[in-house]
């Protein structure tokens, strides 16, 4: 039973990755983005941990998802996709970069033997249990924790910044004609 | 697992999206008479006894229109757009317990702590640990199906409908989020089934009445009903984001705001007013219990909890179409200001007197009066300082650039 929705489920999450690649036009690229988050909660799900199931879904398929559509929307991105690539040593770099990190990650699961599912049931009560894990956040990783608060908050003040930058010069520049 | 135990979810989960859909098709019905009753007309009362067809006459005339998809659309994400707005919509429902009845048929184990043994609810579809996190989650994911509808219909009022609403309701779900977190802060759980135990003595409204209030605000605008419903604000935008769409596909974005509304109702009902419990239900269950036995008693525990949840809903869901029968719509500065400027502030303080007071006072009851009487304190502040007749910036800005670039706003506006 869990085999089989794992099977499932780790498909739509390769074809979703795969098609994201394949796709030309950046919205439906977006979309099979989309697809592979789901999906890959959905796997988070069969390994006993709906906390990580929902954070996958708020944080990727929720946020990052809504403000990454913004973005393609505004700009019009989607039809730029045609053009030639302006920097030319960008792709055989990402394709090195992308292929050390599959030998890396392949590598790991090997010597970690993780290539093997938990049965269910087994993983223990508290593994990814919100109180858990919310005690490790302010006892073990407080640090790491508060410097992530701070970094955050950085981006928000930045974005104020800009925002009312943009403001001010637009008022003493005023566009003419659209 | 099982497979009666399949067999009993799949039932449940057919039950529920059934009903969902059945109680959006008579909320359409309920919400059109009360604002009939409201604006001192009649409303639809041909279709059966007192209208009670018209949902049925409403549903055959969509299924019947012509469907049409317009030719410059995108055809592939335009289809996918109400699927996409309707899923989270129904499955949002798995968390919240509409009642308790346990099939172990001891009515005791309602009133124990929802995860011992011996409680076996069929009245909740998924009781996880992390229930409310999965319906601020759900509910994040419901915008995808109105942005990708008005930008997939190729048409500019759509697409301005579809980047209000993204705004809009990514605006919210902070304060959504802010006053659910000071329930779960209060109830130290994120557990729905917990959440409601736990209002046995005490309501949530009482400790968490400024969350209440914001998550009613921050929840309507979530649902974009009026007065937040700028998202599909006729007079601007024709239709808003669904204005390419035609026949069932309508219906379905249609049917989403509904039955997301009912689910923010079932939200408060779980959240504020103590789910499905009422004073008395325990007394029911002991006086059944020696006169008909053990499981007619856990049966009529469970039938009264459901009723009582239902009677919750339907008077938050009242409440909605009052506020939307007596309150215009806002400006579109205004609800951002709103939203960032308010709501969120409010609901950030709410969470540090509700961490405060919880750690010093350690009586719940007490605690709960104290923070009772903060909320109140905090909403009459705000309502004081939102008393200021003070120009938005965002509206004098617009007419600034336009007085500097001395180009008439008539000229501007035929350029495209």
């Amino acid at each position: 039973m869990d085999l089989i929705l794992f099977l499932i489920t780790a498909a739509v999450a390769l074809i979703g990755a795969v098609a994201m690649l394949l796709v030309r036009n950046a919205i439906h690229s977006a979309l099979f983005l989309l697809l592979n988050f789901g999906a890959i909660a959905v796997l988070f799900l069969l390994l006993q941990s709906p906390f990580l199931f929902t954070i996958q879904l708020t944080v990727y398929a929720g946020a990052i998802m809504v403000l990454f559509l913004f973005v393609v929307m505004l700009l019009g991105a989607e039809r730029i996709e045609d053009s030639t690539d302006r920097i030319a040593w960008q792709r055989p770099l990402s394709l090195l970069l992308g292929l050390a990190l599959l030998v890396m990650t392949v590598v790991g699961a090997l010597r970690g033997g993780a290539g093997a599912m938990p049965p269910s049931g087994e993983a223990t009560a508290s593994f990814g249990d919100p109180a858990t894990l919310g005690a490790l956040l302010f006892t073990r990783y407080l640090l790491p924790f508060e410097i992530t608060g701070v970094i955050l908050l950085i981006a928000v003040i930045g974005v104020v910044v800009l925002n009312q930058r943009g403001r001010h010069t637009a008022v003493t520049k005023p566009p003419v004609g659209d | 697992m099982n497979w009666p135990d399949l067999l009993i979810i799949v039932v449940q989960c057919l039950v529920i999206a059934i009903a969902v859909t059945t109680a959006f098709a008579y909320l359409t019905l309920f919400e059109r008479r009360l604002l009939a009753r409201f604006q001192h007309r009649i409303g639809p009362n041909r279709a059966g006894p007192n209208g009670f067809l018209q949902p049925v006459a409403d549903a055959v005339k969509l299924f019947f229109k012509e469907d049409v998809i317009p030719s410059a659309a995108d055809k592939a994400v335009y289809l996918l757009a109400p699927a996409v707005a309707v899923i989270p919509a129904i499955i949002i429902w798995a968390v919240i317990p509409f009642g308790c009845l346990n099939t172990n048929w001891d009515y005791r184990a309602c009133f124990a702590d929802p995860h011992a043994a011996g409680l076996h609810n069929i009245l909740q579809i998924a009781e996880i640990d992390v229930g409310v996190l999965y319906l601020l989650a759900v509910t994040s994911i419901g915008v995808y199906g109105i942005t990708l509808a008005g930008w997939a219909s190729n048409n500019k009022y759509s697409m301005l409908g579809g980047i209000r609403s993204s705004a809009q309701l990514i605006s919210y779900e902070l304060a959504l989020g802010c006053s659910v977190l000071a329930v779960v802060m209060t109830y130290s759980s994120l557990s729905t089934a917990t959440i409601v135990h736990e209002q046995g003595g005490l309501w949530g409204i009482v400790p968490q009445f400024l969350a209440f209030i914001i998550f009613m605000v921050a929840s309507t605008a979530e649902v974009v009903r009026a007065p937040f419903d700028l998202v599909e604000a006729e007079q601007e935008l024709v239709g808003g984001y669904n204005t390419e769409y035609g026949s069932m596909k309508f219906a379905l974005f249609f049917m989403t705001e509904y039955i997301k509304l009912i689910a923010v109702s079932a939200m408060a009902v779980t959240f504020f007013f103590g789910g499905w419990r009422f004073p008395g239900l325990e007394a029911l269950g002991a006086g059944i219990e020696p006169l008909a036995g053990p499981m007619a008693a856990s049966i009529a525990v469970g039938l009264a909890s459901l009723g009582s949840f239902l009677l919750k809903l339907v008077a938050f869901l009242y409440l909605s179409v009052w506020i939307r029968a007596s309150w215009p719509r806002l400006r579109y500065d205004r609800l951002m200001d709103m939203g960032w400027k308010w709501l969120l502030p409010l609901g950030l303080a709410n969470i540090v007197y509700t961490a405060v007071v919880l750690v010093l006072v350690p009586n719940r009851y007490i605690a709960g009066l104290i923070l009772l009487v903060l909320g109140l304190i905090s909403l009459a502040v705000a309502n004081s300082f939102n008393k200021v007749p003070k120009p938005v910036d965002n509206v004098t800005y617009v007419k600034d650039l336009r007085s500097q670039a001395m180009i008439p706003a008539a000229t501007r506006a035929t350029d495209d």
